[in-house]
């Protein structure tokens, strides 16, 4: 599958990060790449610094060293306002989802930005206020469509089950129209069914939008079945980089995973 | 069987995004507007007027002012009053001291005012959260009242630190009867409540209410934390300036920095408790609740149990009586009146078959 999509320039570039929490290391010199239209996996052990290295990506959280360039555009610290003008979309391992709204106005907030009418044009429903929110709620129906979630638009989503709540979280991130998606565990705690589903959505994702994605995941058949290539931390460490093949056969990563005879 | 959606289609997305997008819902609003404007004027006498229903309306417009910071954008705030209080003393210095200035100017002037004051205040907002800024939000009463009493410039270097409301006239129309207070009032606050339902429906209010409800992803977003919650302060300090300005002027008549004191950023509180946090309607409901309520048992204890009990015990008893039902409702409904009226519009269209 990846050799049949056209992989494109740089879009991230991530060089020689460290990230430290008072005496913890949580990163360690970290330094990889991603490709536009690239679906990358980022696997390791817990506490391996997977969470840690999405958040300093979209500046949620500030190195110490190293820089992210992203676009072109090298930083030091990304602020997360800044990384979601130039398309980085995000879901969060524990839901972070607006749980007082409903699943329409979930995803019409993850195109906030989009949106420009101020709050004066707002407040009397006129011209391009109007206009804008009715047009907006045209490209949220499709997202809401592509996500099968029709059913549940009025709903508010403190309501929905897990499953739907992270399809639902999903479709928040996506409203933005994101250049570079980062999902953090998408299917953590799902049965088998929403695995497929939800693989099957980030995949196209991947191919219809060609929105390059970035993934942690601890299921490793999952992982190995759908991402292009695949980093693996531990100990906040890269130990390895490469196709799923060749991380599959990297003794280091059998080593962190499985541990070793003695 | 009324109160039923089917057949109701929508063909566009426009009419999908109406305020009531249920027929019977548009209608009985229009209802209710035709018997505010054009029924109760002709009914209603000066005492229903200048006792109760103004207050009410006021009190409803403070509590929907309340309710965009408190409800949608989640900022507890205890200084609600003092920005009626900004507005008050706003609009009576503005008309003061400005010649010829139009009353509803002054109105405006008062909001703008306050939206200022509010946005002042409102910075603690970016650091603390919860209790702790209602700490800070009561530190704003405290100052507002303390400033409004310490300089008597701002009443005028009146003795007893009491001012009086200059006559409203608009186009020779001079607003002093109780009926046309009345109808001004109403005329602002439907304006102002239709304002506030327009912002909450569309990016402003999705904003606040993801700040409200998890901050980290708004921010991820790219929502403008520093931005959209002075945004919530400016425009909610605006409807309590405006809503101290009518209390002054359609309300009191005359007032004293002391009409604005913590009691009444505490029956706003209230107010939009018992309503419904993060609903306009539930201003109303909390301010009807608030207002209508102790009336009602006032005439109901003082026809029952009329020379029986003595008058300071019946006193004691409403307020008794009124305790216990507000904490009955919200065991109730914690999410308030509005939320009961929601749960009852369900039922209702389902009625009178259960499935």
């Amino acid at each position: 599958m990846a050799e049949s999509r056209h992989l494109g320039d740089i879009i991230l570039k991530i060089d020689h990060i460290s990230l430290s929490f008072g005496g913890i290391k949580a990163l360690v010199d970290i330094s990889f790449q991603v490709r536009r239209g690239e679906f990358l996996a980022i696997i390791g052990p817990n506490g391996a610094g997977k969470s840690s290295m999405l958040n300093v990506i979209n500046g949620v959280y500030h190195p110490q060293t190293g820089t992210v360039t992203y676009k072109g555009e090298t930083r030091h610290h990304m602020p997360p306002h800044r990384a979601a003008e130039l398309g980085i979309g995000r879901t969060f391992q524990n839901i972070a989802l607006f749980k007082g709204m409903t699943v329409l106005d979930n995803i019409k907030t993850g195109r906030s930005l989009k949106i420009k009418p101020n709050f004066l044009m707002n407040a009397i429903w006129f011209g391009p206020a109007r206009r804008e929110e009715l047009e907006h709620r045209r490209k949220v129906e499709e997202i809401i469509d592509f996500l099968r979630l029709e059913d549940i638009r009025r709903t508010p989503v403190g309501m929905l089950p897990y499953g739907l709540q992270k399809r639902v979280e999903l479709g928040r991130a996506l409203a933005a129209e994101p250049d570079l998606l980062l999902l953090d565990e998408p299917m953590a705690g799902m049965n088998i069914e929403e695995k497929q589903a939800m693989c099957r959505f980030a995949l196209d994702v991947n191919d219809e939008f060609g929105t390059t994605v970035v993934l942690i995941e601890h299921d490793m058949g999952v992982v190995m079945d759908i991402s292009d290539r695949v980093v693996v931390l531990d100990y906040g460490r890269k130990i390895a980089d490469g196709t799923p093949d060749e991380v599959r056969q990297n003794p280091e990563v059998i080593k962190a995973y499985l541990g070793v005879g003695h | 069987m009324i109160y039923r959606e089917t057949g109701q289609y929508k063909s566009n997305y426009g009419a999908d995004e109406q305020i009531f997008p249920i027929r019977q819902d548009r209608i009985g609003v229009m209802i209710i507007l035709a018997l505010a404007y054009l029924v109760v004027p002709f009914i209603g006498n000066d005492y229903w007027f200048s006792a109760i229903l103004i207050p009410f309306l006021v009190l409803s417009l403070a509590a929907i002012g309340l309710n965009l910071l408190t409800g949608y954008a989640g900022q507890l705030s205890l200084g609600s009053a003092g920005f009626m209080a900004v507005g008050a003393f706003a609009a009576y210095n503005f008309m003061l001291r400005i010649e010829g200035m139009p009353f509803l100017l002054g109105f405006i002037l008062a909001g703008l005012s306050a939206a200022a004051v509010g946005i002042v205040f409102g910075l603690p907002s970016l650091r603390v959260k919860g209790f702790y800024l209602a700490a800070a939000t009561l530190a704003s009463q405290f100052f507002i009242e303390w400033v409004l009493t310490k300089f008597p410039w701002f009443t005028n270097y009146s003795a007893s630190g009491v001012i009086t409301a200059q006559k409203m006239v608009l186009f020779g129309y001079a607003f002093d009867t109780p009926v046309s207070r009345y109808v001004l009032t109403l005329v602002i606050v439907t304006l102002l409540a239709l304002v506030a339902k327009n912002l909450v429906r569309t990016r402003t209010g999705r904003d606040w209410m993801a700040i409200r409800d998890m901050d980290v992803a708004a921010e991820v977003i790219g929502i403008p934390m520093l931005k959209t919650k002075l945004l919530a302060f400016a425009i909610s300090s605006f409807y309590l300036g405006v809503a101290g300005a009518l209390w002054a002027y359609c309300y009191l008549g005359t007032v004293e920095p002391q009409a604005f004191e913590l009691t009444r950023s505490f029956q706003l509180l209230f107010i939009i408790i018992i309503g419904g946090m993060g609903t306009i309607v539930g201003a109303f409901f909390g301010a009807a609740f608030i207002v209508f309520f102790p009336i009602f048992l006032n005439l109901f204890t003082s026809t029952v149990f009329a020379g029986q009990l003595d008058p300071g015990m019946l006193s004691h008893l409403e307020q008794f009586v009124f305790g216990s039902l507000i904490i009955f409702f919200l065991i109730v409904e914690p999410l308030g009146l509005a939320r009961l009226w929601q749960l009852g519009k369900q039922k209702l269209r389902l009625w009178p078959f259960p499935h």
